[in-house]
């Protein structure tokens, strides 16, 4: 599990023909995604790039507090990403902050907690950024079907709040499919894992020369982590945003400048 | 229900006011869909006529705190409305939209949702049959009824909870002739079975004819005319 590998820059500007085969594609099939393709190459090195030198820092300084400045970090720019994929949600930065933040949390804390990892930066940053990403998407997904059913729901939800419910209950069923969207993405994939696909850890571990053993032990220690996690994140971020639609006087608030006749 | 304040109508009989809406504006989105409003509107049966945009809808949506207006006041029964409790309100004073809205299963859960809201005993049979739909209805899945079934399931789960006052927002628009005619037949019996006050908004004058004792006319988003239906409509 303690062995590492070297990799050149050359290696890593070879990939870059493949890149240009992605751009190559899209050009020939007038996908317009050349620019996009370009933006995401360049963003992905300079980004990784710079956490590669903040987590070589923190590994060095090995405190606590640096590891959480960075993992408070991700749930602020987490959030602020998952927002932008959720514009139909009034409010949505703070649900989704506050889902974020529980979600890494209660995580990590119980993976500590239970041995599995030390409390130490090696582990906690690694895993916490996987965490507080994949809370990042299932919320951020979550979000975003929530939104879109609040408003093809808005008939009945708010015939549903004229028999006197209130909006928990007129939302309900709006708020299940919302939270079952932003969990059934990772379900599938941890149900076909190591069938139609292998996923990035356990690859990273073979590549780097680990026994497969201890390869899958890690994979599946983090597949069981990212099911809680995300779980706990659409849960949270899908609670509190529904409440963002309505009024104290349980009224659907107006979301467009719709007139009714 | 106030006793003491009314109106009298060409029977000689002394109604008395539910609601009361006084200086009443509402805007949305920029736009002013209720302008100055001043209406009140007694026991019985109320029409409320107006073209397309006039503000009908969302008067019929203040009154039971769907929504609320941005300045004037509301009362209901004497007491101003947002004293009542949003939710107990709705209880009393029942909406039926103008969209069939059912939640998910069949017509008897429907109605026995609405009933068990409003604390009420569920008798799916009894309010279908009210609402003038065969009892066997009660087992049919809502996403296989016609509109005009659906319209009847709406009407018969806002009975389930026994209000005071039916809403009812164009509930024959999306019908045909006969299927109107039936509806209308069935609201003119519930106000002889049942002690219930009926606002309803219409788009069709011949219907408030039909229906009203008490007609409100709007236009623009303001009363235009408000009476009994001999002076309104005559």
């Amino acid at each position: 599990m303690s062995t590492s590998i070297h990799v050149s820059a050359g290696q890593v500007a070879a990939t870059l023909a493949l890149v240009a085969l992605a751009a190559a594609v899209s050009f020939w099939r007038k996908a317009d995604l050349e620019r996009d393709i370009g933006i995401a190459a360049l963003r992905s090195f300079i980004q990784l790039t710079a956490i590669g030198y903040v987590i070589k820092l923190i590994f060095e300084a090995d405190t606590l507090a640096l590891v959480f400045a960075l993992l408070a970090v991700m749930v602020v720019f987490g959030a602020l990403t998952a927002r932008s994929r959720a514009k139909k949600v009034p409010d949505a930065f703070w649900p989704l902050l506050i889902a974020l933040a529980i979600a890494g949390t209660s995580t990590l804390g119980l993976v500590v907690a239970l041995g599995v990892f030390e409390a130490t930066a090696r582990y906690l940053v690694p895993v916490g950024g996987m965490v507080i990403g994949n809370a990042m998407t299932a919320s951020a997904v979550a979000l975003n079907r929530l939104g879109d059913e609040m408003a093809d729901s808005r008939e009945r939800i708010e015939a549903t709040l004229a028999l006197g419910a209130t909006a928990q209950e007129a939302a309900a069923p709006t708020v299940r499919r919302a939270l079952r969207s932003g969990m059934i993405t990772l379900v599938d994939s941890t149900k076909t894992t190591g069938l139609i696909f292998f996923p990035g850890t356990m690859v990273g571990m073979l590549l780097a020369g680990a026994n497969p053993t201890d390869a899958v032990r890690l994979q599946l220690i983090l597949l069981y982590t990212l099911l809680g996690s995300v779980s706990i994140a659409a849960l949270v971020a899908t609670t509190l945003a529904y409440r963002n639609f309505f009024t104290a006087a349980q009224q659907l608030r107006e979301m467009d400048a719709e007139a009714p006749a | 229900m106030a006793r003491h304040r009314g109106h009298n109508f060409d029977s000689g009989d002394h109604v008395p006011v539910l609601f009361e809406l006084r200086d009443v504006s509402l805007s949305r989105g920029g736009r002013q869909i209720l302008e100055s409003v001043e209406v009140e509107i007694p026991a019985g049966a109320t029409a409320v006529v107006g073209p397309s945009g006039a503000g009908k809808s969302t008067l019929l949506r203040l009154l039971n705190r769907l929504a609320d207006p941005d300045s004037g006041s509301i009362s209901y029964c004497d007491r101003p409305l947002d004293s009542y409790a949003p939710l107990a309100l709705r209880r009393r004073v029942a909406l039926v939209p103008q969209l069939p809205a059912l939640l998910e299963g069949t017509v008897g859960s429907n109605v026995a949702y609405a009933a068990q809201l409003a604390g009420k005993r569920s008798d799916p049979e009894h309010c279908l049959r009210l609402a003038g739909l065969d009892p066997r209805f009660a087992e049919r899945d809502v996403a296989k009824l016609s509109v005009g079934e659906r319209q009847r399931a709406m009407l018969g789960r806002a009975l389930a909870q026994e209000p005071e006052v039916l809403l009812l927002d164009e509930p024959t628009s999306a019908l045909d002739h006969e299927a109107r005619d039936a509806i209308e037949a069935t609201l003119a019996d519930l106000r002889r079975e049942l002690e219930i006050s009926i606002v309803l908004v219409s788009h069709d004058p011949e219907q408030a004819r039909r229906l009203g004792e008490w007609v409100v006319r709007m236009e623009d988003g303001r009363v235009a005319e408000c009476g009994p239906l001999t002076e309104v409509l005559a």
